[in-house]
């Protein structure tokens, strides 16, 4: 992929992740911060489906932003062909490792398999 | 009258009057020195006195060896660029008395390979300037045209004048923070030029420049932090280049 | 980083005294990121608590919802609000808005692309992060 369009991802993944967040932090404020974090209220959040969509939506744009901005800066730190490609390659297991982790707790917690 | 202090001494023996300064300048070859050390100097100094003519006047009076790369002395060769109290400037544009110090320490240039103390060699910074293709590319030629000139209006002119001021004194690419770490990244100094071709209207080579630098380590790697134009002896300002530069691949310029 | 090519080092990628403002936002932006990325992975693992019932996720509350835990989300807030803010900032300059025209340069040659503009919206960037932080943490020991 050229550099160009990876960059485009990383800018439109932020711009994207700020009104979800926004959203997801309002959430918390506007039920009461500790309420909000009760096992029931938590419960509730996940169980609703469009809840539930928003959180897996942020966990993929903030996974795709946070390890493309990892090999950005690992990429500057050090270079060679094969440090770079363990880089990138690297950030990207580990992006999609974190976002099956994270969608594992949010489909098994939706589906009541808690 | 100049006085000279052993290279591991900390301070001269004399006594410091309103008008000398100590110079400090790095010594290292590469060929024998496993690090650099400063030699002190203590030199007397007017308002003009630039921090160029100071290292001369050690070259003339104690230490010949000293090596030092300049040639205009007016900031038009871009050879005399050097980290003088801690920021890359030319020594030739850089009055003592504006440093308000009463200590100048002279230093290679940083994220350049030094040659031998105070000159740095610029192979990387030539070969990224000529990766980017600093000419103008186009079908046709003067030789070919009936037209003595490509004709250009004054506001087409405006778009990349100031592009034009570069004289590869690298000051830019010693500042960068990329730079300090990326040893494949292009650097100010080449994607401000590329900008100054891609903005001239007689160029047509937009594509192929656009293409070099969209690379992992081109113009992606530029996060904006502006030191590059905030040490620029000419006011080329490569911070504003990369940005409009970049405004062509994100798509917000034609 | 190799002795031959001289180069400056992470040291000097992180030193934030010599240039100013900008250079400083440069640096803070990489460390909120870093710090965010640390954060959202740790809240990934706190979240996932859930599939382990009541008792787990309790369990796990206890845990974060100490002085300590609430520090360390203020903190959490104040790099988010920096990253966001600098970050719009960035981005509009990456496009080249807001970083001046091209002008023939006159002495002393300050450059336009580093102007007012952009010198505002990084201290806009700190002072919310900062009003953020004390918001932040009045809602978590105001309860």
């Amino acid at each position: 992929m050229r550099e160009s369009t990876i960059m485009k991802i990383h800018y439109g993944t932020a711009l994207a992740a700020i009104a979800l967040v926004a959203v997801h932090i309002l959430m918390r404020l506007t039920q009461g911060f500790a309420e909000s974090l009760e096992y029931e209220s938590v419960l509730a959040n996940y169980r609703f489906i469009p809840y539930a969509a928003m959180l897996e939506l942020i966990l993929i744009l903030l996974a795709v932003h946070g390890f493309n901005g990892l090999r950005v800066i690992l990429l500057e730190l050090k270079q060679g062909r094969t440090y770079e490609k363990a880089v990138s390659y690297g950030c990207l297991v580990a992006m999609i490792a974190l976002i099956a982790y994270g969608s594992r707790t949010i489909i098994m917690t939706n589906m009541g398999m808690v | 009258m100049a006085q000279v202090s052993g290279i591991s001494d900390e301070q001269t023996s004399t006594p410091m009057s309103s008008n000398t300064i100590l110079l400090r300048i790095s010594r290292f070859n590469p060929e024998h020195d496993d690090s650099s050390q400063f030699m002190e100097f203590t030199v007397p100094y007017e308002r003009w006195t630039t921090v160029l003519e100071a290292i001369l006047d050690v070259k003339k009076r104690f230490d010949h060896s000293v090596a030092v790369r300049y040639s205009c002395r007016q900031a038009t060769c871009g050879s005399c660029g050097m980290m003088i109290n801690g920021k890359p400037r030319l020594a030739c544009f850089t009055k003592i008395s504006e440093l308000n110090s009463n200590v100048v320490t002279v230093e290679p240039m940083n994220n350049f390979p030094i040659i031998r103390d105070l000159a740095v060699k610029f192979e990387r910074l030539f070969n990224t300037h000529q990766k980017i293709k600093p000419y103008l590319i186009r079908d046709d030629s003067e030789l070919e045209s009936d037209e003595k000139e490509f004709l250009q209006s004054p506001e087409e002119v405006e778009q990349y004048i100031q592009f034009a001021n570069c004289i590869k004194c690298g000051l830019c690419n010693s500042a960068c923070p990329t730079m300090a770490t990326d040893s494949s990244f292009v650097g100010p100094q080449a994607l401000a030029q590329a900008y100054r071709y891609v903005a001239d209207s007689r160029d047509k080579g937009k594509d192929s420049r656009l293409k070099i630098i969209d690379d992992s380590h081109g113009i992606w790697r530029c996060h904006f932090a502006g030191s590059c134009s905030q040490v620029c002896p000419k006011g080329v300002d490569p911070a504003m280049g990369i940005q409009l530069l970049r405004g062509y691949l994100l798509g917000f310029r034609s | 980083m190799t002795r031959d090519e001289h180069k400056e080092g992470i040291k000097g990628m992180i030193n934030p005294s010599r240039y100013g403002i900008e250079r400083f936002a440069y640096w803070l932006m990489r460390l909120t990121g870093l710090g965010l990325l640390a954060y959202f992975i740790g809240h990934i693992y706190e979240t996932s608590n859930i599939l382990r019932g009541q008792v787990g996720w309790n369990e796990f509350l206890e845990l974060t919802q100490t002085t300590e835990g609430h520090a360390i989300l203020a903190i959490v807030i104040a790099m988010c609000v920096f990253h966001t803010v600098n970050g719009i900032r960035v981005m509009l300059g990456h496009g080249g808005i807001g970083v001046g025209k091209p002008s023939r340069p006159d002495y002393p040659y300050d450059p336009a692309s580093q102007n007012y503009r952009h010198k505002i919206g990084i201290y806009s960037a700190i002072v919310l992060a900062a009003i953020a932080m004390m918001y932040g943490l009045a809602v978590m020991f105001g309860e």
